[in-house]
């Protein structure tokens, strides 16, 4: 951008509009997306107060954005405020996602590494992996209380799977003309565990991740849902329980923020990690 | 007919025999057998009663159908798959696993996509645990000699395909190995680039002194680039005949034009046009 800044004098005029249509034929989306949203929110703002919808029922955005900001005008750790809520959920999430996924990639690793295991194990993990944990936050709570602990266990049973069968599936799908030319050059398993086996599982063990993520913050509200003191999920219940439907979109809001920052996190983190496996076009794109 | 298949025992009688005449022979091959044994308990008999001698420098071609079995002698060779009976020498001592002084090539690059050219071509040196400042100097040497300077800090993904096999070549040799085994090298790549690759890899030979023996399903490549060329039939793979290719080196690609380059290919082929027919190949000839 800078160094094209020195020629903009005279020929700006007419390069400029011309670099915009480029812009809209090329990538419409950039343009359309953000005004596809601005059209939603302006019809349910003026939708809601034409048709007379209550506020319990369906809040306006504008209601829904006072909410949000009374929310977080609060003190850090005023129980009406959403900071301390965020930071119980927050800390639940990064506890539950890393022990969780670790544990998962540990153990899907392990496993993977010896065919007698991976036979055994399979059928179980993968019926396990197909029942919905969420049920069992009852029992999780009457286990460990209604503190930090009891959300942490069920994000972990949530992150757990994912990442042991997505680690197993990786381990399993190496390409064998890799593993054939490491046995050539006398490389011991350790060897070929470091250099090929687990760089050619990570597009797998990212994918596990990035499920994770997304079942980490279901699991924390869900816990927090059944049994909590604190937690943006408590918060939820408390604001339904008082009709406050404003509150509850707004808190919505903070957790799918939270969800996106997650999300980006990661992907920041893949990218460095597999910047090979886009097959080229990350590589001439940038 | 009869006495054609004859004539190609003997000949294939001939290399055995010098085998054991040769003090300089690399690698050794006698009598071997293979029979996979597949998952439907069926028996295959890959090869059969292959002898074979490498002399020291020497350049190998083995020419044959597919199924013949020539991938799995040259896997043979390198330790990759045990023979079913008969013994592989390679440098004086037996054969039993993987080892350093063999450098292989094979039909893809299978070149990692997660490191660099240099650090590709450095990774037999790093699973050999060989000084890694000694042998990036020997890398960067190797990318100069197949022309990679430029490319050594470049991903996998960047280069051609053409590009990427002479990194698995440089690859091969970063260890320095007495032998270079190659399954194939060019079969993935067009006809000019593969051309190209010939002259590149009869220069490469020359100036390391390696001793090869390469695989190809091409007639005129395996001329080009073999002092004999070992032509190779299947059901049960064997050799049929080997070749004396007393082509002056170095062979530039008129060579091919020549009369002689004619009259091998063509014996080679009438060898594989005859013999491959299948059942009709009178097995006694061999023993």
């Amino acid at each position: 951008m800078t160094a094209i800044d020195p020629t903009v004098p005279s020929p700006s005029a007419p390069a400029r509009p011309s670099r915009w249509k480029i812009l809209l034929r090329t990538r419409p989306e950039l343009v359309l997306a953000p005004v596809l949203l601005v059209i939603i929110v302006l019809v349910w703002e003026y939708g809601v107060v034409l048709f007379d919808v209550p506020n319990y029922v369906l809040p306006a955005p504008s209601a829904i954005v006072i909410a949000l900001w009374r929310g977080l005008d609060a003190g850090l750790l005023d129980r009406g405020g959403y900071w301390l809520h965020t930071s119980i959920t927050v800390a639940e999430v990064v506890l539950g996602f890393v022990i969780g996924s670790g544990v998962g990639l540990i153990l899907g690793t392990i496993i993977s590494q010896f065919r007698i295991l991976d036979a055994t194990l399979r059928i179980y993990l993968v019926a396990i992996q197909s029942l919905p944990k969420v049920a069992l936050a009852p029992i999780v709570v009457l286990w460990f209380g209604f503190g930090l602990t009891s959300k942490v266990v069920i994000i972990c049973m949530l992150t757990f799977f994912p990442l042991l069968v997505n680690s197993m599936a990786g381990f399993k799908a190496v390409d064998l003309e890799r593993l054939e030319l490491m046995r050539a050059l006398g490389a011991n398993p350790w060897q070929i565990f470091w250099k090929v086996r687990l760089p050619s599982a990570m597009p797998y063990i990212f994918a596990g991740l990035d499920m994770a993520a997304v079942f980490a913050v279901v699991g924390a509200v869900v816990g927090e849902f059944v049994g909590a003191q604190r937690g943006l999920g408590t918060l939820i219940l408390s604001m339904n329980a008082q009709m406050d439907t404003a509150g509850t979109f707004s808190v919505f809001i903070v957790l799918a923020l939270l969800g996106v920052v997650i999300h980006k996190t990661l992907r920041m983190v893949e990218r460095r990690v597999l910047f090979w496996s886009g097959e080229g076009t990350r590589m001439i794109g940038s | 007919m009869t006495a054609e298949a004859g004539g190609a025992g003997v000949s294939a009688l001939r290399a055995a025999g010098s085998a054991s005449s040769t003090a300089a022979n690399v690698i050794e091959v006698a009598h071997i057998e293979k029979i996979f044994v597949t998952m439907r308990n069926e028996r295959i008999h890959a090869l059969h009663d292959i002898s074979l001698s490498v002399g020291e420098r020497e350049f190998i071609t083995i020419v044959g159908p597919s199924g013949c079995g020539k991938s799995t002698l040259l896997k043979t060779i390198a330790g990759l798959i045990p023979a079913s009976a008969g013994a592989v020498r390679v440098a004086g001592t037996d054969v039993k696993a993987p080892r350093k002084d063999i450098g292989i090539v094979f039909q893809n690059p299978i070149l990692l996509p997660w490191r660099t050219v240099m650090e590709n071509v450095l990774l037999p040196a790093e699973v050999q645990g060989m000084p890694l400042g000694q042998a990036r100097k020997r890398a960067r040497d190797l990318l100069a000699m197949v022309g990679l300077s430029d490319f050594e800090n470049k991903y996998p993904m960047e280069l051609s395909g053409g590009m990427q096999q002479r990194a698995a070549i440089s690859r091969a040799l970063v260890s320095d190995p007495k032998i270079l085994l190659m399954d194939e090298p060019f079969g993935a790549l067009d006809a000019m680039t593969r051309e190209q690759m010939n002259l590149d890899l009869q220069r490469i030979w020359r100036e390391s002194g390696k001793t090869v023996v390469l695989i190809t399903h091409s007639i005129p490549e395996a001329v080009f680039l073999g002092d004999r060329v070992i032509v190779m039939t299947p059901r049960p793979g064997r050799i049929t005949r080997v070749i004396d290719v007393p082509i002056t080196r170095p062979r530039s690609l008129g060579a091919m034009g020549e009369p002689l380059f004619g009259r091998l290919t063509n014996d080679i082929r009438r060898v594989l046009y005859e013999l491959g027919g299948g059942e009709a190949t009178p097995s006694g000839g061999m023993t």
